[in-house]
């Protein structure tokens, strides 16, 4: 249990998929100005990130991996080269799935998400969730803890991003540095800031 | 020719991709703590934008407008594999060091942004220098935030010392931060405030601005 706390944690804030290793930028500093519409997108992100990560490891493992067609008689054949179109391919079609379950079932949750829903396909934070679950070979348990960490964290630098953006406004900030100048300034201090968590361990 | 030129050139500083546009930013700042794997990288962005937009806009008629994302996505991730192989079968070192970012061009906002807004109307030859000035703007700002970084981090380019360091016998105390996440950030910020203050016309306005108040009341 305390491996997956710890898992969670580093995934969360030491290794913060924003901050850490600048994966959904763009998203990230379009969606950031007001609080609202970033909350709605970190939790579209977390749930993305908690269904698409396992379902990209089963994929791997029992159909991509070296040696992982051997239920079907070819333990010879190694698929991971194929990985990434499968990869943006399940990322795709789970992300169109979602929507549709959701304008079927939860029409209201469907609107406050909006246009944040498809363009979570070409969000490097999802895609590099699963690319880092295959390099440092997690186990299934792993995976679920890493993808909800991920996420996780992702949506919490969003919110924290878009929290002090707005506070920005009130703020006389040099003529060129105006609008996205000052916003790296401000994740690159946000980023120092979650440098303080490494080094935790429960 | 004329035209070429400037789907060639323009997006070197008028037209960045990164400063102004905002796009691909996300895998430009992970590569760039030393200069070896961001020029690898760079080297891979720009082959898979120009190959990419080219194919796309090769096909560009006969793609249904509502499934295009998907066809573009495909043809992308096709590229992205083959410069994936390839890597790693001669730079099998420095590809161990660009880990997940090489997968992630997939997503590099930077090349699908082009085949939606470039390719999907334009020919192919025009498609192939855009995608390729596109891939060299991203190459300038890569290149320039990862020299400063390696110069002032490790005090090396390219793994050759340049300021002899002080563990060495030098007089260069290494800068750490600099190889940290954070200071890309700060590079990128700074380096927009430049190139903003340069050419004046990209800064962009204040949603608010703060006025001198005289009188109190609310106007």
């Amino acid at each position: 249990m305390a491996d997956y706390l710890n898992l969670f944690i580093q995934a969360a804030f030491v290794e913060n998929l924003a901050l850490a290793f600048f994966l959904g930028m763009c998203t990230f500093l379009a969606v950031s100005k007001r609080v609202e519409t970033a909350i709605g997108l970190g939790a579209a992100v977390v749930v993305i990130q908690i269904i698409t990560v396992p379902a990209n490891y089963v994929i791997y493992t029992f159909l991509l991996q070296e040696g992982a067609l051997a239920w079907a008689g070819l333990p010879d054949v190694d698929l991971s080269f194929l990985g990434l179109v499968v990869y943006i391919g399940v990322i795709a079609a789970l992300v169109q799935i979602l929507e549709m379950t959701l304008d079927k079932y939860f029409p209201k949750l469907y609107n406050a998400l909006g246009i944040f829903l498809p363009l979570i396909t070409v969000n490097c934070a999802i895609l590099g969730g699963t690319l880092f679950m295959v390099e440092r070979n997690y186990d299934f348990g792993e995976t679920l803890v890493f993808g909800f960490g991920s996420g996780f964290g992702w949506a919490l630098a969003l919110i924290g991003l878009a929290g002090i953006r707005e506070k920005l406004k009130y703020s006389d900030v040099p003529v060129g540095l105006q609008g996205l100048g000052i916003t790296f300034i401000i994740v690159g201090l946000m980023s120092l800031s979650f440098m303080g968590f490494s080094g935790i361990k429960l | 020719m004329g035209d070429a030129r400037k789907v060639l050139i323009d997006p070197l500083v008028d037209n960045n991709p990164v400063t102004l546009q905002v796009l691909g930013i996300c895998s430009a700042l992970a590569v760039t703590t030393s200069l070896l794997p961001a020029l690898l990288m760079c080297v891979a962005l720009t082959a898979v934008a120009a190959l990419s937009t080219a194919a796309i806009s090769s096909i560009r008629n006969r793609i249904p407008n509502n499934i295009r994302i998907i066809v573009h996505m495909t043809i992308i991730a096709s590229f992205v594999i083959i410069v994936d192989q390839l890597l790693r079968a001669y730079a099998f070192e420095t590809s161990k060091q660009l880990s997940v970012f090489v997968g992630l061009i997939i997503t590099n906002c930077i090349v699908l942004g082009r085949a939606e807004a470039f390719a999907m109307k334009n020919g192919v030859g025009l498609s192939f220098l855009d995608g390729l000035g596109n891939g060299l703007g991203y190459s300038v700002i890569l290149i320039i935030v990862a020299t400063i970084r390696e110069l002032t981090g490790a005090g090396t380019l390219l793994g050759y010392p340049i300021l002899p360091l002080v563990s060495d016998g030098g007089w260069y105390e290494a800068n750490g931060l600099m190889l940290l996440p954070p200071s890309a950030f700060f590079i990128i910020g700074l380096l927009i405030w430049g190139v903003r203050s340069w050419r004046t016309a990209q800064a962009e306005h204040p949603d608010y601005r703060i006025h001198q108040v005289h009188r109190t009341e609310v106007l």
